[in-house]
């Protein structure tokens, strides 16, 4: 993302500080520490740190990463924030990720990727993951909006954003599962909601992160060209697991993306280039 | 040779042997980045050349980091009741905020706990070589500088290393300025300087005199009013008091609401008049004298106390000092007063002694050095000085974006060598340049500046710099 331009004046952030919340954070740590950057999931609208405590968590601590996920106010078991905007989800994100030991790698997932996109310009994460990302505007409501209409028309007018199971979940996962899953979905505030379609790109990442893309082609939320399309604005191409649903965390089979994940973090991936 | 601490960096690999001018040798560090002083700006230099692809080596003269906030240092300046006066969204960095659930002016303890998390987060005591003063800084041609140092407290063999460029962020509030009166010599009571202040217990009891109405004045006479027998507090002018909490929110974001609807000065002003008026009425009832200036053109007081106890007659205001006699203290009205003890809390000087104050534009040697955006010095363009700032704000985001413009001149040096030329031919042209509203004529004020104006002067300078316009 060359020659974008990085802001310096932040009146408004200044004098309208975000209203803090008590958010939960849940953690699995390795038994050794390794020297590995601990890892911060996000997860995306509707979801809660749970949604990464059922596998990923425990998978990447047994790899020797310590492993933290957020939820986002008004999600999970934080705070409710009927009024929240993307940019007190973005503050969240930060306030954790200042608050760990080490440097973090931020990883994104859905709506959550767009949020640690603003994130990354407010924190020099060590590097970003964006998770089947759904990363704004009109182009990703459309494609919703083709796929499951009833559960994403209300969307614009205020309501609810309610994703099918179908949308979320491949057919390898288990129905009971499935189920389960969805009983726990809660909803994004309105206002984030809205400006999930129409707010302003992501300022530039603090520091150049190096970012990685992953999704499946076969998730029904987010089309294999928006995968294409992130990593293109990173300057890279997607790592791709068919099959999958958009809850690659939850899917069945949920080791192959995270595995993927912590193998590029072990090859230590550098910086972005320079201007 | 220096001793790196426990968690320092340990002795930097040699490469190649040069020999300085007077035939010492030095280890050459290549293209590495020296910072002098490891607290808020020489952390955040650090932090910034690093992310920048540059290799560090900062010296710092006394065990820990934090400089001014670390009260173990014998030179920190913060006595036991300091908190911040900006709050904490203006005073954060602005990629590593504070935590939300912190107070909106912290401790001072919570403020060096802060610069201990930040240089744990992203590692930067690998860099540092602490209990290690930098006593010498010298060009050597080619834009490349021979840093000298030895252990802190002179003993032990100097040192010389080669650097590519050197970002000097040795902090301005530790060296006191101490006025000169007739008499002073002659005077039995105790005397000293806002610097040595730590304690209350230090007043409890005595009849004491403050000097000056900077931030530190009004504290120490708060502390004053509570603990000593007598308080007098002496300005040489009126003053602007103006509370931390105005509208039910802190004042400076207040100010900041409107300045981001670019409300122009004169209205702000106008409007803060206005403010104080209702707020805490005329001051001059209780004794102080009108101020000579408007509101924003003297570093700004936030202090809410020190009117609540003018008021409940706990603190005399009284003019400027005339001179000491034994037992007494002249006033300029001449009014004679009997303080078992003088404060001076009449600010600090800037010293650069490790280099020859001509590189800074400083001819006359007075600690005053003529740079542009207060940082970077005209015909050395790899030398850079960071938090040379009195700002309207926090410090420290300034500080920040003054590391991370420095990182870009650098790396740019390398790959666009034109745009390099041109920013230093702006730097010429600017040198000297201020960055505020009308200030008064004071010796403190030289290097005032409204953080909004700064700031914008330094995105500005970052935006051409990277030709994104
Ligand atoms: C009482 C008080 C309260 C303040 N409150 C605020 C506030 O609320 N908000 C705000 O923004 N600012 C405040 N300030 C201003 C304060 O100066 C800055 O907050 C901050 O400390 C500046 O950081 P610095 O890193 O530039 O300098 P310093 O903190 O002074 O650090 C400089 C470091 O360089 C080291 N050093 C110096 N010379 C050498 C050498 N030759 N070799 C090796 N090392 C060297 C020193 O040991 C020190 O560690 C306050 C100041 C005082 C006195
Ligand atoms: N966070 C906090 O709580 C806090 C506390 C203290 C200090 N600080 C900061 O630390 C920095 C230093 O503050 P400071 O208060 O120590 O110093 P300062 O701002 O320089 O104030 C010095 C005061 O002494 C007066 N003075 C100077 N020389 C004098 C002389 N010869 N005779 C009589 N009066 C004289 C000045 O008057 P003039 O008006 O004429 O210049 C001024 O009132 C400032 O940036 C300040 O904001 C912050």
């Amino acid at each position: 993302m060359n020659g974008e331009r990085v802001r310096v004046v932040r009146g408004w952030e200044w004098a309208r500080p975000v209203r803090p919340v008590r958010r939960e954070v849940l953690s699995v740590l390795p038994e050794l520490e390794e020297g590995q950057p601990p890892l911060l999931f996000v997860p995306g609208f509707g979801h809660g740190a749970w949604a990464y405590a059922e596998h990923w968590l425990g998978h990447t601590a047994a790899r020797g990463f310590p492993a933290y996920a957020v939820s986002l106010r008004g999600h999970g078991g934080s705070e409710p924030a009927p009024e929240a905007t993307l940019r007190a989800y973005a503050h969240d994100v930060v306030q954790v990720a200042a608050g760990l030991p080490r440097q973090a790698v931020l990883v994104g997932h859905g709506a959550g990727a767009l949020v640690v996109a603003h994130a990354l310009a407010r924190y020099p994460a060590r590097a970003a993951v964006l998770v089947a990302p759904v990363l704004g505007g009109w182009a990703t409501f459309g494609a919703a909006l083709r796929r499951n209409p009833l559960g994403t028309l209300p969307a614009v007018f205020g309501g609810g954003l309610r994703l099918s199971r179908r949308q979320l979940f491949s057919r390898e996962t288990a129905d009971a599962d499935a189920r389960r899953h969805a009983a726990r979905l809660g909803r994004a505030a309105r206002r984030a909601q809205w400006q999930l379609l129409t707010g302003a790109d992501p300022e530039p990442a603090v520091g150049r992160p190096p970012v990685l893309v992953l999704g499946s082609p076969d998730d029904r939320v987010v089309p294999a060209s928006a995968l294409t399309r992130a990593a293109r604005r990173y300057g890279s191409a997607p790592l791709l697991f068919p099959g999958m649903g958009h809850d690659l965390m939850l899917d069945a089979r949920w080791r192959e993306p995270i595995d993927a994940i912590l193998d590029w973090l072990v090859k230590d991936p550098t910086r972005g280039e320079a201007p | 040779m220096p001793t790196p601490t426990e968690h320092g960096r340990s002795d930097p690999e040699t490469t190649t042997l040069a020999h300085s001018r007077d035939g010492r040798p030095v280890s050459d560090r290549g293209d590495t980045v020296c910072v002098i002083g490891a607290g808020a700006s020489g952390l955040t230099a650090i932090k910034n050349l690093t992310e920048h692809g540059f290799g560090v080596d900062c010296y710092e003269r006394e065990t820990g980091v934090g400089g001014a906030w670390n009260w173990r240092h014998d030179r920190s300046p913060v006595y036991a009741s300091t908190h911040l006066i900006s709050s904490r969204p203006f005073t954060q960095f602005p990629d590593f905020p504070m935590p939300d659930d912190w107070p909106d002016y912290p401790h001072h303890s919570r403020l060096l706990s802060y610069f201990e998390r930040y240089a744990d987060h992203f590692d930067l005591r690998r860099h540092i070589w602490f209990g290690t003063e930098v006593v010498r800084v010298e060009p050597v041609g080619d834009d490349r500088w021979d840093v000298t140092t030895r252990s802190t407290g002179g003993y032990g063999p100097e040192r010389t290393s080669r650097y590519a460029a050197v970002l000097i962020a040795n902090g301005h509030n530790w060296s006191p300025k101490l006025p000169r009166y007739e008499g002073l010599e002659q005077f039995r009571g105790e005397v000293m300087h806002a610097s040595s202040y730590k304690d209350p217990a230090q007043l409890r009891g005595k009849r004491v005199l403050v000097v000056g109405a900077g931030n530190t004045g009004c504290d120490i006479a708060v502390e004053a009013a509570q603990q000593a027998s007598r308080c007098w507090h002496s300005t040489r002018r009126g003053y602007w008091y103006a509370p931390k909490y105005m509208l039910g929110r802190p004042a400076d974001q207040v100010n900041d609401t409107l300045l981001a609807l670019r409300v122009p000065l004169r209205v702000r002003q106008w409007l803060y008049h206005r403010m104080l008026r209702l707020a805490v009425g005329d001051l001059t009832r209780f004794g102080l004298p009108e101020p000579d200036h408007r509101v924003y053109e003297t570093h700004p007081i936030a202090n809410s106390q020190l009117v609540y106890y003018l008021g409940h007659g706990a603190i005399t205001p009284v003019p400027d000092v005339a001179g000491f006699q034994p037992h007494s203290v002249e006033l300029t009205d001449g009014r004679r007063i009997d303080p078992e003890l003088v404060v001076f809390a009449t600010g600090y000087l800037p010293r650069f002694e490790f280099l020859d104050a001509k590189i800074l534009g400083d001819d006359e040697g007075v600690g005053r050095p003529r740079l542009w955006l207060n940082a970077f010095v005209p015909d050395h363009p790899t030398l850079a000085v960071a938090g040379l700032l009195q700002p309207d704000s926090g410090l420290f985001p300034l500080a920040h974006w003054q590391a991370v413009l420095f990182a870009r001149l650098l790396r740019l040096r390398a790959t666009r060598p034109e745009r390099a030329a041109a920013f230093a031919a702006r730097v010429r042209s600017g040198a000297g340049e201020r960055y505020s509203g009308p200030v008064k004529d004071s010796t403190r004020h030289w290097f005032e500046v409204g953080h909004v104006d700064y700031l914008r002067a330094l995105q500005r300078a970052l935006h051409d710099l990277e030709g994104t316009k």
